[in-house]
C-alpha cells in the first residue's frame, strides 16, 4: 500500500468529521443571500455579529451565559437521541423545572445559600425529569409517538407557567398595581448563582453545565447504564435478547433528558439579571427557545456531550451576536432562529451520506489492513448517526 | 319561549358556527399531512410552512389588496417548502422527525424576521368576506352554522370528500397507500416511490401553506410572531387521531374547532374566570395526548412511516 492513498484517506476522514461545520457555513451562505435581499450588507452584518459575540470581555461573558442552557439541554438531548428517543420537549421541561425551582425559593426564603442553591437546582432537575418521564412512559407502554407528546407537553407547560405566574406566584407589587405582568417578585438573594467575573453576568451556572457534560460523558461511555442506553438506541431487538429491559431504558433516557432541561430552566432563573422568573406569556418569552436550540447544539456536537460544549458556545455566540446584528444592520435577530433551523436540516441531511462514507471507509480498512481502531470508530459513529423515530 | 332560552340557543348556534370556522386551518393542514404520511413521510415542518404561508398571504393582501394573489402566494410558498422537504427526506433520506423540526424553526424565525422587517406593527387587513349560500343559508339553525362562511372554510370541508376519493378510489390513491405500506413491493410493481412521495409531500405542504393563509387572511386577518401557536403540530397529531383517514381527520378537526370555540365563548361570556383561562387553553394539548393513547392502541400506522426508501437497502 503506497502512502498516497493513506494521506488521501486521512484527509477524507478529517473532512467527514468536519461536515457539520459545512452545514453551518451553508446556512450562513443562505443567510447572506437573505441579508442582501433585505437590503443589508452581509459582510457588515456578520462582522457585527462576530463583534457582538466575541468583541469584549463582556461579550464573551454574555456568550458563555447564553451557552449554559444550550449545553444543559444539549447533553440531555444527547442522552435521549442516543437511545433513539426524540425529545422535542426541552422547552416545556425547562419551564416546569424553572417553576419548581422558583417555587422552592419562594417557599423557603430564609435558607442559607449553601442549602438554597442545591435545593432549588435539585428541584429543577427532578421536576424536569418527571416531566420527561411522562412522555417516556407513554412511548414505552402505550406506543405514543414521543415527538408529538413532547410537543403537546410544551403547550401544557407554557399554560401552567402563565397560570402560576399570573396567579399564586405573581409579584405582589404587580398584583397591587394591577399590571399583572406574568413575573415573580425578586427571588431571595440566597438563591442567586455566584458571579464569577465581576462586572459581567457570568455566573457559576457555567461550571455546573461543564461538570454535567463531563458527567454525562462518563455515564454514556464509562458505565453499564450508559452502555445499555446506547445499546437500546443502536438495536432495540438485540438489546432485548441480551436481557436489557428496553422499555425501562426508554423511560430512563427521556427522564434524564428532561432532568437536564429542567436544570437548565432553574439556572436560567437564578442566573438571570432580574433574578425573577418572568415571561411574556409565551414559552420563548422565558426560555429564549433554548429548548429547541439545545437540539441544534447537540446535533452539531455530534451527539457527544463533550462535542456539545464547543457547539453550545458557538450557538450561544450566534444568539448574542444577533442582538448586535439587529442594532447595526437593522436585521431582526429572528434571522438566527431561521438559520438555526437550516443548520438542523443540513446536519441531518448530510448525515445519511456521511454514514455511507464512514461505513465504506471502515469496510475498506478492515479488508486492507484490518486496523483494530477501525472497529472502534464504527461503534463510535454509528450511534451518532442513525436516528429513528420509533 | 323564555328570553334565556333564546339567548342560549343563539349562543349555541354561535359556538357551532365558530367551531366550524376554527376547524378550517386544522383541516387543510391535517388533510395535507394525511397524504404525506400515507405515503410514508412524516412531515413535521407543517407549523413552519403554515407560518410562512400565513405571513406571505398577509403581506400580499397588505400591499396589493388582492386576496386571490395572496392565496396564490401561500400556494407557491407551500409548494417550494414542500419541494425542499421532499428533497431532504426522500432524496437525501434525512431523519424525518428532526429535519421537520429544523423546517419548523426556519419557518418560525423567517416569518418573524420578515414580519418585523417589512411590517413592524400589527396592521389589520380586510379578510375573506362571508359568502352566504343562497337559499341554504336561510334555513334556520343549519343555515347560519353551515352556509354562512368564507370561501376558504367551504374549500376545507370540500377537501375532505375529495381527499377520501383520491386515497380510496383512484389508482393514484392506491399507489400512495402501497408506497406507504410496502415500498419494496410497490417499487417491484413499477411504481416510483420517489415520485409518489415527492407528490404527496409537495401537495401536503401546499395545503399547509393554505392552512396558514386561512388563519391570517380569512380568520384573524392579522399577522404576528408565532401566529399559528402550534396548530401545525396539532394537525400532525390529528392525522394519528383520525387513523390516517380524511373522515377521521374531519372528526378530529371539528372536535378541536368546537373546543376552541367553547373556550372562546366561555372567556367572552365570563363563564371561565380569567384565572383558569390558561388552564382551559391546555385542553387541546391534553386531549391530543389522550387521543394518541387511545388511537395508537386501536389502529396501525402506515408500515413505512418515517422510513426512507432506497433500493437494496
Amino acid at each position: 500500500m503506497s502512502s498516497q492513498p493513506v494521506i488521501k484517506s486521512r484527509l477524507e476522514g478529517v473532512l467527514l468529521r468536519l461536515l457539520p461545520l459545512f452545514a453551518v457555513l451553508l446556512a450562513f451562505l443562505v443567510g447572506a443571500v437573505m441579508l442582501f435581499a433585505l437590503g443589508a450588507n452581509p459582510l457588515t452584518a456578520y462582522l457585527a455579529l462576530l463583534n457582538g459575540a466575541f468583541g469584549s470581555v463582556n461579550a464573551l461573558a454574555e456568550t458563555t451565559v447564553k451557552a449554559i442552557p444550550l449545553l444543559l439541554v444539549g447533553i440531555g438531548i444527547t442522552i435521549s437521541f442516543r437511545a433513539k428517543v426524540i425529545n422535542i420537549g426541552g422547552e416545556g421541561q425547562m419551564v416546569v423545572g424553572a417553576l419548581a425551582a422558583t417555587a422552592v425559593a419562594l417557599a423557603f426564603p430564609d435558607l442559607p445559600p449553601i442549602a438554597m442553591i442545591p435545593l432549588t437546582l435539585l428541584a429543577g432537575f427532578v421536576t424536569g425529569g418527571l416531566y420527561g418521564a411522562l412522555p417516556g412512559a407513554l412511548k414505552a407502554y402505550f406506543q405514543v409517538n414521543e415527538i408529538l407528546s413532547t410537543i403537546m407537553l410544551n403547550i401544557v407547560a407554557v399554560q401552567a407557567m402563565n397560570f402560576l405566574l399570573r396567579g399564586i406566584m405573581i409579584d405582589p407589587q404587580q398584583a397591587e398595581l394591577g399590571a399583572r405582568i406574568p413575573q415573580t417578585m425578586r427571588l431571595p438573594a440566597s438563591a442567586d448563582l455566584p458571579i464569577l467575573i465581576r462586572g459581567t453576568r457570568l455566573h457559576a451556572g457555567v461550571l455546573i453545565a461543564l461538570l454535567a457534560a463531563v458527567a454525562v460523558y462518563i455515564l454514556l461511555w464509562r458505565t453499564t447504564l450508559g452502555y445499555r442506553i446506547r445499546a437500546v438506541g443502536l438495536n432495540p431487538d438485540a438489546s432485548r435478547y441480551a436481557g436489557i429491559h428496553v422499555k425501562r431504558y426508554v423511560v430512563l433516557a427521556l427522564t434524564l433528558s428532561g432532568a437536564f432541561a429542567g436544570l437548565a430552566g432553574a439556572i436560567l432563573v437564578f442566573g438571570s439579571e432580574s433574578h425573577r422568573m418572568v415571561t411574556d406569556g409565551s414559552t420563548t418569552g422565558f426560555t429564549g427557545s433554548a429548548g429547541f436550540n439545545g437540539i441544534v447544539a447537540a446535533l452539531f456536537g455530534g451527539l457527544h456531550p463533550i462535542g456539545t460544549i464547543p457547539a453550545s458556545f458557538l450557538f450561544g455566540a450566534l444568539l448574542v451576536g444577533a442582538n448586535k446584528l439587529q442594532r447595526v444592520a437593522q436585521v431582526p435577530s429572528a434571522l438566527i432562529t431561521a438559520l438555526n433551523g437550516l443548520v438542523v436540516v443540513f446536519v441531518v441531511s448530510i448525515e445519511n451520506w456521511r454514514n455511507r462514507r464512514v461505513a465504506a471507509r471502515i469496510a475498506a480498512r478492515i479488508s486492507v489492513d484490518s486496523e483494530p481502531d477501525a472497529l472502534l470508530e464504527s461503534s463510535d459513529t454509528a450511534g451518532a448517526t442513525t436516528l429513528g423515530t420509533k | 319561549m323564555g328570553l334565556s332560552d333564546l339567548f342560549s340557543a343563539s349562543v349555541l348556534i354561535g359556538i357551532a358556527t365558530s367551531g366550524i370556522r376554527l376547524a378550517t386551518s386544522y383541516l387543510y393542514a391535517a388533510i395535507g399531512e394525511t397524504f404525506s404520511q400515507r405515503s410514508g413521510v412524516l412531515n413535521l415542518g407543517v407549523d413552519g410552512i403554515m407560518l410562512l404561508g400565513a405571513f406571505g398571504s398577509y403581506y400580499v393582501v397588505l400591499t396589493t389588496g388582492s386576496q386571490g394573489l395572496a392565496l396564490a402566494a401561500a400556494l407557491l410558498i407551500g409548494m417550494i417548502l414542500g419541494l425542499f422537504m421532499a428533497f431532504v427526506s426522500v432524496t437525501l433520506k434525512a431523519e424525518q422527525g428532526i429535519s421537520g423540526i429544523g423546517l419548523y424553526l426556519f419557518g418560525f424565525g423567517m416569518s418573524d424576521l420578515l414580519y418585523q422587517k417589512l411590517v413592524g406593527t400589527p396592521r389589520p387587513i380586510a379578510g375573506f368576506p362571508k359568502l352566504p349560500i343562497p337559499l341554504l343559508s336561510d334555513i334556520p339553525v343549519i343555515g347560519p352554522i353551515l352556509f354562512q362562511h368564507n370561501l376558504l372554510t367551504y374549500g376545507a370541508f370540500l377537501l375532505v370528500p375529495v381527499a377520501a376519493f383520491i386515497l380510496n378510489k383512484t389508482t393514484l390513491g392506491l399507489q400512495i397507500r402501497a408506497v406507504g405500506q410496502n415500498p419494496e413491493a410497490a417499487d417491484s410493481l413499477g411504481i416510483s416511490v420517489t415520485r409518489i412521495r415527492y407528490m404527496t409531500v409537495i401537495a401536503g405542504s401546499t395545503l399547509a401553506g393554505i392552512a396558514g393563509a386561512s388563519l391570517s387572511i380569512a380568520l384573524l386577518n392579522i399577522f404576528q410572531q408565532n401566529l399559528t401557536n402550534g396548530q401545525g403540530f396539532i394537525a400532525v397529531a390529528l392525522v394519528y387521531f383520525g387513523a390516517w383517514r380524511p373522515t377521521g381527520v374531519l372528526a378530529g378537526a371539528l372536535l378541536y374547532g368546537l373546543i376552541a370555540a367553547l373556550v372562546l365563548a366561555g372567556n367572552t361570556l365570563g363563564l371561565i374566570p380569567r384565572s383558569v383561562s390558561d388552564i382551559a387553553a391546555m385542553m387541546p394539548a391534553i386531549i391530543t395526548i389522550l387521543a394518541l393513547v387511545v388511537t395508537v392502541s386501536r389502529v396501525r400506522e402506515p408500515a413505512a412511516l418515517t422510513k426512507p426508501y432506497g433500493r437494496g437497502e
